[in-house]
């Protein structure tokens, strides 16, 4: 009786770690939601899955998830997921990253993960700051947002983080917000099903820093500005630059065949390996 | 029917502003944790929609659905 008084996504998560250690309204609890949403709608199982992440807020979701997981050292997840993916090419290999540990000092494994084309789901929850170090200004930074790197207002140029990957060569991108849940939740979904790079930018709320240095002072003034500030893909392709300063533009940036990395991998394995058998390559993996 | 758990709930109010059919109101005291929990007021307006649950970053929301009692 007591068990159906929970969160219906109560079954995945390890509840001797709970409550949660992210401030009232961070974003990073929604997020995990609707991966295990999409996960839900792709029917996959959570005994397939390996979820990777690297040091920051964002990356402690996998800490409490039941299921294998890997928190590895900043910026460096996708490296650790490459590994992990290319000795067990069977499991659904998910990465947590933040807009630091993706794009800043992490920023090189991102664009050649995608270059590669290696089948991971890459969900980075881009809240436009380093929350978890006090507030310093990250590559999404807004110019003229401040931090507390940037009292006067950042100077730098942000990143477009979905532009970016597409160009790096992704197979699916898109970009949603916390504040579009259902939406995002099929984002996931395709990344998972998509046989490649996939990469979910989820623009999301850090109230405790991004918000409070910037005038929204609560999760719920940052969630209305995301859900009235977006503009999806089709509508934003007819906009120009002027009318869309400010925006967030939501929705698939990518979406394409390419041929996958772990897959070439194997097959070059088993053309080159004597006994000429994948299984015979994969035991040599695992060492029996 | 629609339960809170007061163990996990850090007072946000995420799901008394988006439930898209208002059924949430913000309590107007604080509970033992110093939390204003939001409280169902209107439950006779849900649908079951379930986007409350899918946007409490706590997992401190359930809504029955529609086979459970
Ligand atoms: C090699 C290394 N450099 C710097 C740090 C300090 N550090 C920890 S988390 C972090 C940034 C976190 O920002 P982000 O990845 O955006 O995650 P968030 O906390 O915002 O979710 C930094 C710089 C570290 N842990 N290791
Ligand atoms: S510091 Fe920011 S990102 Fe980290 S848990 Fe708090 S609100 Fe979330």
């Amino acid at each position: 009786m007591e068990k159906t008084r929970e969160s219906r996504f109560m079954k995945y998560l390890r509840k001797d770690r709970l409550p949660n250690i992210f401030c009232a309204g961070c974003g990073n609890g929604i997020v995990m939601n609707t991966f295990f949403n999409g996960m839900e709608m792709a029917e996959i199982n959570m005994e397939d899955v390996v979820l990777v992440s690297g040091i920051g807020c964002s990356s402690r979701i996998p800490g409490y998830v039941k299921c294998d997981s890997l928190h590895t050292t900043h910026g460096r997840p996708i490296s650790f997921a490459t590994g992990v993916k290319l000795a067990n090419p069977d499991r659904n290999v998910v990465v947590f990253s933040g807009d630091g540990d993706a794009a800043a000092i992490g920023g090189n494994h991102l664009i050649h993960g995608a270059r590669r084309n290696i089948d991971l789901t890459v969900i980075c929850i881009n809240n436009s700051i380093y929350g978890m170090t006090g507030g310093q200004i990250s590559p999404t930074s807004p110019q003229g947002s401040y931090g507390s790197t940037a009292p006067y207002g950042s100077l730098e140029n942000p990143f477009d983080l979905s532009k970016l990957v597409t160009a790096a060569g992704a197979s699916y991108v898109a970009r949603w917000t916390t504040a579009h849940p259902l939406q995002l939740s099929s984002a996931i979904k395709k990344g998972l099903k998509n046989k490649g790079f996939s990469f979910i930018e989820v623009v999301s709320q850090c109230p405790t820093y991004f918000g409070r240095k910037n005038r929204m002072k609560s999760p719920l003034d940052m969630m209305q500005w995301m859900k009235e500030e977006s503009v999806v893909k089709r509508k934003a392709d007819r906009m120009d630059v002027a009318e869309l300063e400010g925006k967030i533009i939501v929705g698939d940036f990518q979406k394409k065949d390419a041929p996958e990395f772990s897959e070439r991998i194997c097959q070059l394995s088993s053309e080159k390996c004597p006994l000429e058998k994948p299984s015979a390559v994969r035991s040599a993996y695992r060492g029996d | 029917m629609i339960t809170i758990d007061e163990k996990l709930c850090k007072g946000c109010n995420i799901c008394t502003e988006f439930c898209p059919h208002h059924v949430y109101e913000e309590s107007e005291n604080l509970n033992k944790k110093g939390v204003h929990i939001p409280v169902p007021e209107n439950e006779e307006r849900c649908t079951k929609c379930q986007v409350c649950s899918l946007l409490c970053p706590d997992q401190a929301i359930k809504v029955d659905e529609e086979d459970e009692n």
